[in-house]
């Protein structure tokens, strides 16, 4: 029955204004407050029901508060409870109401029954009113200390809620210290657990303000207590056991004796039948392993079997989160997971979005030995009534094919395709088709054989038919009629609403008539004239182009549009490695599952308990020196026989593209065009290359870089030597940031004519690197940069980490400075502002 | 950390709703449900478990037609919000009896002392339904199960099997039954949902079993159970590569390819005897998940022939054939093929003289439907169908069409062969000797022959 229904008088039932109801409801609560008769609570059980569930259907029932209150002296734990749950929800917005609470709260906080004193604690915590901290203090600190476990769990989640509406009272009252004692001493697990995600609550968000909460959040993830917690971890629930396993990825174990011990000790865990455990275990074991090529490979053989049994067991909804994972490691190691093809096949059943994973997990896994059964299986899904599955099905055959060495048999399918005569197989079909010659150009004959017989009038799709256009052009030589149905294709010029296509169009008719010049010659003046007249801006510089070109030479048009072309070897990936390498990072989370680091979908606030890792994520990583491409490139060699490791270089140059959030870095950029310019080929036709470069700028920032005296600190501080070619790469600094405490902390002013120079990002790191202070990573919008430095001692290369924060409007630089060294940290900071008060001078 | 908790009926109407964190905007349920409900302008796609909007991210699990809902804006782990909302469901049926629509909305104050105890300020605290036992103090006011659909893989032997109380698997866990006395009982289901893929000869493709045991106790005292499996169990194929088929099949052996146990599970004796241990909690819980691709036989064949009758008109002949002893009987059964888009009008003709027996052409998805309320081990059944076209098709009849699938429940039969040997209660009861339910079930999960 629905609440509305419940009561009788509503004139009507279906949805009562509500109005009439609760100020009748407020009458008989006001006539009962006092009653001491029998039965009064039954009565009274009734009308707060009826209360509450106005409240849930969101009917605003604040005006029977203070009956509320009057009515809630009672000793009937149901009616408190109604009671606690009105008040928590109404006492927020309205504060003075939430006065008449307090008494009666306090009250019961003393109550015999530790149930209501629990009770009456939590609801006096969760009454989230400013003015009242005060009465919050005194029943909060006697919870803490209650003999009564339950009333200490309420307390320690209590202290928390406190901090939430004042900080400052709960610092002052000294809570945290209180609960550390508790998280450290008490018997329940529970009360243990909800101290440790207190804790690391209030001393995340107290770290970017506070040198000694920083220090409490990296002591969280120390030894002693990383290790307390493993020796209990069975005494906890099984969401406890989560909050210690994502506690205990954090740490870092000093050698590899300590990380068997610590698989050993959770071996079993991956048993447990909830996925969020056995997903928080692999975490640990994947995280640990990292740096250990053979024991990784191990963990991964490992986990396959419980991964797959929680994928087929539990709800649809649960094996999605699931399988996303096993999406993410089949990504990063396929060849382990290349005998177990057959558990991602689908089923007819699936949503989408689960077969969409399992195709894309086909496709990775495919290799010599069961490509052809793979590709059989795809096939059956092509002819699927379900057209996004058919189209998915498709591109999954094609992308096998531009990833195998023996095509042949793939090549055959996909042609059948064409035959199927189904629209939306043909239209997704050719646009493999059309990527597949780019790759094999040997196989031009059979499929041109295939295609031409393609009428266009049965292709629509823009994408299809720019494929379709593309190789009438690319192949005019080889298909007979390739002039005729362009020609008719340029007469429905005026129909054509893809500028895409009429771009095509353009290029295509300009290849043919390069190669057939007396059947073209109409038709490409009818497409030039057309081209001309066009209403959107890219396809008519283009036409006008192509015109000018013309008419310059022809023979320079036929070597600009018309090209030998190099077969491409490797198709620009979508998703960096490095991206790839941050969701891997944050393993069992929501950034599996959307394929996306954390930065990218949440607000920086609510990044979790130890942001670190996606700080350095939100800034872009890589403007080592020169010298140290080398040295980076020799560890990327050797990654590359490690398992998964992270990256390949084709890849890795190509991360320029990934959001706003970050700058692309111009060092990088000018690499990706020197270096690989006619290797790597974006998948789109004939566009200009995205990659931006910033050369003129860089030139000149060069010139201000290098135009500094090269070591001018060993005079000033002749104590401290820096080694000019420091290297670090961005996971080990990463590393070392979190174990090394704060040495150096404290805010300067610079000039601001160096701050103007901000305005180039790339400026500060090359001035620092003329003093031997190397940038690992950079980021930021005006008015805050944030940089973070490495720099090591020259004679015991001992390393200095820093993290700067500029604010260029205020002209405030924020310094923090970790050292191996603590003591030579001081005559760093030094070194390190002098360099930097140089910058400003320039 | 959940911010918040909100259960949503069909057409979206809040249910429950619980706010813990106050961070995320009060509106959130409507703004989830337009999105959930048009997901895609088709309507065809399906809107995933887990997604973004605007910051804010909404975990839902679909439990009988309710949608349990949890949104939060810092990066959780998937698995732990939609664990935890599974759990939050079968928390309330453990207290409710039944899940459904009236009994949530009877019973909202006792659902909200619940959620309070489950999350505190966004941290689950518990989701045991006999640690809450001390927490919860409102009776449960008790739904007419009769009238309601069953729920989860116990309401399986609702249907045709008499030997047990029909009441058993809605009954609360705290609500007295009428006279005051609680009947001692323990229900251990084992139900095997099976997946197989024939080819277009016939030949099996894939097979898996996908078994879980599943208890509910109603006994006092907490006495220690065990559970003892087959001797010929293992555990692991080391060295059998997992689609060996080979390998174990024949022996009699029944090899699990991997498992999991319920955390009250010890597994002390299990290498000795194959025995399980564990002090059952109040409530329903999966005591062990486990997963077979060793080759079994699957129940059911299913053969097609597609006949073309002149250019507009086809004939679909389907052959079912039950492959289990007579004294088994499948029930509900359904049989699906898709058929192809111009396809505009179908007869049908069923075999003479059967009852419980319908077919229809559903036009709208342009699918023919079979469904047999039971089938009897050992028995075929046929269909015939003529289809008319409203274009020629070329012989393209089999790309167009299919695959055949089905969906069917066989009570008291399970292809893996796992058995529960016996269940030994260990401490004395001083009332007469518990009931002990231990009942088996086999469902389809997806069973599909290619044509």
């Amino acid at each position: 029955m629905a609440p509305p229904a419940q009561s009788q008088r509503s004139p009507s039932p279906s949805q009562p204004s509500g109005k009439g109801e609760v100020s009748d409801l407020k009458m008989q609560l006001r006539q009962l407050a006092g009653s001491r008769a029998p039965g009064t609570d039954d009565t009274k059980r009734e009308l707060f029901k009826k209360v509450i569930s106005y409240m849930t259907i969101g009917i605003d029932v604040s005006s029977v508060f203070s009956e509320m209150v009057m009515c809630s002296a009672t000793s009937d734990i149901v009616l408190k409870k109604m009671c606690y749950l009105y008040v928590g929800n109404y006492a927020k917005h309205n504060p003075d109401l939430a006065l008449l609470t307090i008494n009666f709260l306090q009250r019961d906080c003393k109550d015999e029954d530790p149930m209501i004193r629990g009770l009456a604690l939590r609801s006096l915590c969760s009454l989230g009113v400013a003015n009242l901290v005060e009465y919050l203090v005194g029943p909060l600190g006697n919870g803490l200390k209650d003999g009564n476990s339950y009333v200490r769990m309420v307390a320690a989640v209590g202290v928390l809620k406190l901090y939430h509406i004042s900080a400052s009272t709960c610092m002052d009252a000294d809570f945290p210290a209180l609960l550390k004692h508790l998280m450290l001493k008490d018997k329940d697990p529970q009360v243990v657990a909800n101290c440790l995600t207190s804790l690391q609550e209030i001393w995340s968000l107290e770290a970017s303000t506070s040198e000694e909460a920083a220090r409490e959040r990296e002591a969280l993830i120390s030894k002693p207590v990383v290790y307390y917690f493993l020796n209990r971890i069975k005494e906890f629930n099984e969401w406890a056991q989560c909050i210690v396993l994502e506690l205990v990825s954090k740490y870092v174990p000093t050698d590899s004796d300590e990380i068997f011990d610590i698989m050993n000790l959770l071996e079993d865990r991956l048993q447990h039948a909830n996925g969020a455990v056995v997903l928080a275990t692999i975490k640990v074991f994947l995280h640990m392993t990292l740096s250990m090529t053979d024991v990784h490979q191990q963990v991964y053989e490992r986990i396959k079997a419980p991964l797959l049994t929680l994928v087929s067991s539990g709800s649809p909804e649960q094996s999605y989160a699931v399988l996303s994972h096993l999406h993410l490691l089949v990504m990063r190691a396929p060849f382990i997971f290349s005998s177990d093809y057959k558990h991602f096949y689908c089923q007819y059943n699936e949503p989408f979005y689960v077969k969409k994973l399992k195709l894309e997990m086909l496709t990775a896994v495919a290799n010599e030995s069961n490509t052809y059964e793979i590709v059989t299986e795809l096939c059956e899904y092509v002819a699927n009534v379900d057209i996004p599955m058919a189209r998915e099905s498709i591109r999954a055959v094609g992308k096998i094919a531009l990833q195998q060495y023996d095509v042949n048999a793939i090549v055959d399918r996909l042609l059948q395709f064409l035959e199927m005569e189904k629209e939306h197989v043909t239209a997704e079909t050719l646009v493999l088709v059309k990527d597949l010659l780019r790759k094999y150009p040997q196989w031009s004959h059979d499929c041109i054989a295939v295609v031409g017989n393609i009428s266009s009038k049965n292709v629509q799709e823009p994408k299809a038919k720019a494929a379709l256009i593309w190789m009438l052009g690319e192949y005019a030589q080889d298909m007979q009629d390739s002039p005729y149905i362009l020609e008719s294709l340029i007469e429905n010029w005026e129909e054509e609403h893809s500028a895409e296509v009429r771009l095509h169009l353009l290029t295509a008719v300009m290849k043919c008539f390069l190669r057939r010049p007396p059947e073209t010659q109409k038709a490409l003046g009818a497409a030039l004239a057309a081209g001309l007249a066009d209403f959107h801006q890219d396809v008519r510089d283009r036409a006008l182009f192509y015109y000018r070109l013309l008419q310059y030479d022809v023979s320079v048009a036929e070597r600009i549009v018309n090209p030998p072309k190099q077969a491409v070897s490797v198709f620009a990936d979508t998703q960096s490695s490095e991206i790839k390498d941050r969701i891997f990072d944050e393993f069992n989370s929501l950034s599996v599952v959307y394929q996306k680091p954390s930065y990218m979908f949440t607000d920086k606030e609510h990044r979790g308990p130890f942001a670190f890792s996606e700080e350095l994520g939100n800034l872009s990583i890589g403007t080592e020196p020169a010298d140290d491409v080398v040295a980076a490139q020799r560890v990327e060699a050797n990654d590359k026989d490690l398992l998964l490791s992270t990256s390949e270089k084709e890849e890795s140059q190509g991360y320029g593209n990934n959001g706003s959030a970050y700058n692309a870095p111009s060092y990088n950029a000018s690499t990706t065009t020197g270096a690989s310019s006619g290797q790597l080929d974006l998948v789109s036709l004939d566009q200009p290359s995205a990659v931006h470069t910033t050369t003129a700028s860089t030139a000149i920032d060069e010139l201000l870089g290098l135009g500094m005296p090269a070591a001018p600190s060993a005079a000033d501080l002749p104590a401290l030597l820096l080694n000019a070619k420091a290297a670090i790469d961005p996971s080990a600094f990463q590393q070392k940031w979190r174990q090394l405490p704060v040495s150096v902390s404290q805010e300067i002013s610079i000039d601001p004519r160096g701050v103007a120079a901000m305005t180039n990002p790339q400026a500060l790191p090359q001035h620092m690197q003329g003093h031997s202070i190397h940038c690992i990573a950079s980021g930021g919008q005006a008015p805050n940069f944030k940089f973070f430095f490495f720099a090591q001692k020259a004679d015991d290369s001992s390393a200095y980490l820093v993290e700067c924060i500029i604010n260029s409007s205020s002209c405030k630089v924020q310094l923090k400075i970790k050292a191996d060294d603590q003591s030579s940290s001081q005559a760093f900071s030094e070194l390190f502002q002098s360099a930097l008060s140089k910058f400003s001078l320039a | 950390m959940i911010s918040q908790f909100f259960v949503l009926s069909q057409r979206g109407d809040n249910i429950v709703f619980r706010d813990y964190r106050g961070d995320v905007q009060k509106g959130s349920a409507e703004i989830f449900f337009r999105k959930v409900k048009f997901w895609r302008e088709d309507g065809k796609e399906e809107a995933p478990p887990v997604f973004n909007l605007d910051g804010v991210n909404y975990f839902h699990v679909k439990v009988v037609g309710l949608l349990f809902v949890a949104t939060t804006r810092i990066n959780l782990s998937p698995s732990l919000a939609l664990e935890l909302l599974q759990r939050i469901a079968r928390v309330i049926k453990d207290y409710l009896g039944v899940l459904s629509e009236e009994s949530l909305r009877k019973n909202f104050v006792l659902v909200y002392e619940l959620l309070d105890e489950v999350i505190d300020f966004g941290y689950v605290q518990t989701t045991s339904t006999e640690v809450l036992k001390s927490y919860v103090f409102n009776e449960p006011i008790v739904v007419d199960a009769a009238r309601l659909p069953s729920l989860g893989p116990a309401a399986l032997f609702m249907q045709g099997n008499k030997r047990m109380p029909g009441t058993a698997v809605t009954k609360s866990v705290v609500a007295n039954e009428p006279g005051g006395r609680k009947r001692e009982e323990i229900f251990v289901d084992i139900i095997e949902k099976i997946s197989v893929t024939f080819s277009s000869s016939g030949y099996v493709l894939t097979s898996e079993i996908d078994g879980t045991i599943q208890m509910k106790s109603y006994l006092t005292g907490n006495p220690e159970i065990r559970l003892a499996l087959n001797d010929d169990l293992y555990i692991g194929r080391s060295g059998v590569p997992s689609y060996g088929y080979s390998g174990s099949a024949g022996t009699g052996a029944v090899v699990l390819d991997d498992c999991n146990f319920h955390e009250s599970v010890h597994m002390d004796s299990f290498d000795v005897d194959r025995t399980l241990s564990l002090v059952p909690p109040d409530g329903e819980f999966p005591v062990m998940n486990y997963r077979i691709t060793q080759e079994f036989k699957p129940p059911f064949s299913i053969n097609t022939l597609i006949e073309e009758a002149g250019s507009l008109k086809a004939e679909v002949i389907l052959k079912i054939r039950a492959d289990f002893p007579s004294s088994i009987t499948a029930n509900t059964i359904l049989v699906e093929m898709p058929l192809p888009t111009c396809t505009t009008r179908v007869n049908f003709d069923l075999e003479p003289g059967v009852v419980g027996q319908t077919a229809d052409f559903k036009e709208s998805h342009r699918k023919l439907e079979w469904s047999m309320k039971k089938i009897v081990g050992g028995s075929e059944h046929t269909l015939r169908a003529k289809l008319n076209f409203s274009q020629e098709l070329h012989g393209n009849i089999t790309k167009e069409a299919g695959p055949v699938s089905m969906t069917f429940t066989i009570p008291m039969y399970n292809p893996s062969r796992l058995q529960v040997k016996y269940l030994q209660i260990a401490k004395k009861m001083k009332t007469s000797n518990p009931y002990r339910w231990v009942r088996y079930v086999t469902q389809a999960n997806s069973y599909v022959a290619r044509i």
